[in-house]
């Protein structure tokens, strides 16, 4: 007998108490939670999304199409990396006065190499405002996994109100379970010593997220 | 389980040596205090969070009743991804299938995601025994690692040492296995874990093979979720050409939309956060980005004999949080290794006796591990009765009676040492169901109570070690009752 059938067998053997006509999941799962907290403004949303990120050690900074390739060459020049990583399909103005050397990701690209990048500049799938969470998918305005990983600082760019939900309900509506899926809530930390909150392990210690206005909130 | 606990004594001998340890218990204190605070706030945040628990409660539930069915599911949806599924029905199994894995990529090291699971069947030792090294890439699991140390938490494995003993770990240890610790390193949280950054990120740009664990799997989707802090996990899962996950039969969950319940839950109640710095999803495997294989090893080890047990099978609802350990008092005071298992504390004291059987003296002791306060079912995000659970199993441990081990029907014959505990409990049915001789009794033990012991003779003083005798009243209750006619006349 292989393992498969052994397995199966000793749960089928367990489960003998269990009625034939035991409820079905749609019955057996009360769903009485909210699918947000509280009541709020499209503005008030991307308001907090903002002050939940900031919470978490991410640093925020808002601006408009016109203004955004300025603001992201400043965050660039503060951090002075000689180059910066590019995905795919970043919308070429992001970085159209940015002075670093662009490295555009490819396929045969090592994590050694990535490794020599100090800046990573992506856009998102979306953001949920009640945790402060920017959730990745590998589209190509964002890139493979790694691009946003190995690099020391990540720039992320957010459509506001756009891309942004209230909660995680909402924000696993909207994902594609098929992508390959990373949630971010502020840079990397750990609570490993004395189980106090540190910023700053293995994935980027600086995380700069930019709210862009697509258009006026109401 | 793992061989590194067998022959751990049982866990009042355990408790005895740690309790006295003061540096232990003042990192223990610090560290529960600390986070215990913070969980309450986080929670609090939530104003649905009885709802979420009980949704929780019954997705999981749901799944255990119908495990076969989904277990199905899952092999289906990740072989449709893409991904290869083996089936292991123990330790042994499970190592040996993992072992293969990775001599198959021909690679001689592997980086490891903090995984339970892997813990529990000790892969680590049976990746050495092959001349297979693993790496654990998690802080506290390096620290644990590098110390030759035995985990003592769910979450946070080092939580019995203090800044200072890391730094001396790190300082001493580090370059035995790879890039040594900064010269004059200090004992600031922060430090070490640039310590850590610097050791580790010289094995992720190398490995070639990851091992980790996983969180949740979405029968529906064939989707495998970790959750974690650091970023050594999306290191792992994403930069290595193979990944192997070993993943316990009991973390499915039937939809992509359930994850709305427990991304909710666990970030709160484990390390109190509104939700954990980084989480990963994948399914199967994508091209051009991430491992180019992808292994699921799913594992029974005991499950599916806990599973028989009809009141011990909520531990299955498990999502390893630990938020039970860090309220907990007896936790507190004798910290993690007495408990002889790589899940301590009140979940532990359920779930090692019913994975591993009540055979071995610590496993039968588990039991008995607690006050059965009740704080640790109040916390616990899923709703397992833990206390409900702990007094099963000491009446399975004191009169035996049928379980299932190996998937197996046996019957547990009563454990040798409590025979004292049911002549009493025998003794105690008698006085009861003969009055007269109770009121007899009691009188006379009120007459003469200056001259009772404050300790019990013979085999009562194994009883008596750790507890006081009640003291006797100068007048049984019923007899004042009748005197005062249930205090009504007003006297005393």
């Amino acid at each position: 007998m292989s393992s498969r059938e052994r397995i199966l067998g000793r749960v089928r053997r367990a489960l003998a108490d269990v009625p034939r006509d035991d409820a079905p999941y749609e019955r057996a799962i009360a769903r009485d939670y909210l699918r947000e907290h509280g009541e709020r403004t499209v503005a008030e949303t991307v308001e907090l999304l903002a002050e939940n990120l900031a919470d978490y050690r991410a640093i925020v900074h808002r601006t408009t199409p016109r203004e955004l390739p300025s603001l992201i060459m400043r965050l660039l020049a503060e951090r002075g990396p000689r180059s910066v990583l590019v995905p795919p399909g970043l919308p070429p103005e992001w970085l159209s006065a940015a002075d670093p050397t662009l490295v555009h990701d490819r396929a045969p690209s090592t994590p050694r190499e990535l490794d020599e990048v100090e800046s990573v500049v992506t856009g998102c799938a979306l953001a949920i405002a009640e945790t402060g969470t920017i959730v990745l998918d590998g589209s190509p305005d964002q890139g493979r996994r790694r691009i946003t990983l190995v690099p020391d600082h990540h720039i992320c760019v957010v459509r506001v109100p756009g891309q942004v939900v209230s909660s995680v309900p909402q924000a696993l509506e909207r994902l594609d379970p098929a992508r390959p899926l990373t949630w971010i809530s502020g840079p990397s930390a750990t609570s490993d010593i004395e189980l106090d909150r540190v910023e700053g392990v293995h994935g980027p210690r600086t995380l700069e997220v930019v709210l862009l206005e697509d258009r006026p909130a109401d | 389980m793992s061989g590194t606990y067998l022959g751990m004594p049982a866990f009042p001998e355990a408790a005895r040596a740690a309790v006295r340890d003061e540096t232990l218990r003042g990192n223990l204190r610090h560290a529960t205090h600390t986070i215990r605070a913070k969980r309450a706030g986080a929670v609090a945040e939530v104003p649905d969070w009885a709802a979420l628990r009980e949704a929780g409660k019954r997705i999981k539930d749901h799944t255990l009743r119908h495990l076969d069915r989904y277990l199905v599911q899952v092999e289906e949806s990740v072989t449709a991804a893409g991904g290869l599924v083996h089936w292991a029905a123990d330790a042994d199994e499970a190592n040996r299938i993992v072992t293969r894995l990775v001599e198959e990529t021909g690679e001689s090291e592997v980086v490891k995601v903090k995984s339970m699971a892997t813990q529990e069947i000790g892969l680590n030792e049976a990746l050495e025994a092959a001349g297979i090294r693993a790496y654990e890439t998690d802080l506290a699991e390096l620290i644990v690692q590098l110390g030759r140390d035995r985990p003592s938490h769910i979450l946070v494995p080092a939580i019995h040492r203090n800044r200072g003993e890391i730094r001396d770990i790190f300082r001493s240890e580090m370059g035995e296995w790879g890039r040594p610790a900064p010269d004059g390193l200090t004992d600031t949280p922060a430090e070490l874990a640039e310590a850590a950054r610097l050791h580790l990120r010289e094995k992720f740009l190398r490995a070639k093979v990851g091992i980790s664990g996983a969180n949740f799997v979405v029968a529906e989707t064939g989707t495998l979720v970790v959750v974690e802090s650091e970023g050594n996990g999306r290191m792992c899962l994403t930069l290595p050409e193979t990944l192997i996950s070993v993943v316990g039969i009991e973390k499915i969950v039937p939809t992509w939309r359930d994850l709305e319940v427990f991304l909710q839950t666990l970030p709160r109640s484990s390390t109190a956060e509104r939700m954990n710095p980084y989480t990963s999803m994948w399914t199967g495997t994508t091209d051009g980005d991430g491992p180019r294989t992808f292994h699921l090893v799913l594992l029974d080890n005991g499950r599916t004999d806990t599973l028989a047990d009809e009141v011990g099978r909520q531990a299955l609802r498990c999502i390893r949080c630990s938020a039970c350990l860090n309220v907990c008092p007896v936790y507190e005071r004798a910290g993690g290794h007495a408990y002889g298992s790589v899940y301590p504390g009140p979940i532990g004291a359920i779930l090692s006796p019913q994975l591993r059987g009540t055979g071995s003296a610590v496993d039968a002791s588990l039991p008995y591990a607690s006050s059965l306060c009740g704080a640790c079912y109040e916390v616990c995000p899923v709703a397992i009765d833990i206390p409900e659970v702990l007094v099963h199993l000491r009446e399975r441990v004191v009169q035996g009676g049928p379980a299932t081990r190996h998937g197996n029907r046996v019957v547990l014959k009563p454990a040798k040492g409590h025979a004292a505990e049911r002549a009493a409990m025998r003794a105690a049915r008698w006085a009861f169901t003969h009055p007269g001789a109770l009121r007899a009794g009691q009188r006379l033990a009120s007459r003469t109570c200056r001259f009772l012991p404050r300790t019990l003779p013979g085999p009562g003083r194994a009883w008596t070690g750790s507890r006081d005798l009640p003291e006797v009243p100068s007048e049984p209750f019923r007899d004042w009752w009748q005197r005062t006619r249930g205090g009504r006349d007003g006297t005393k």
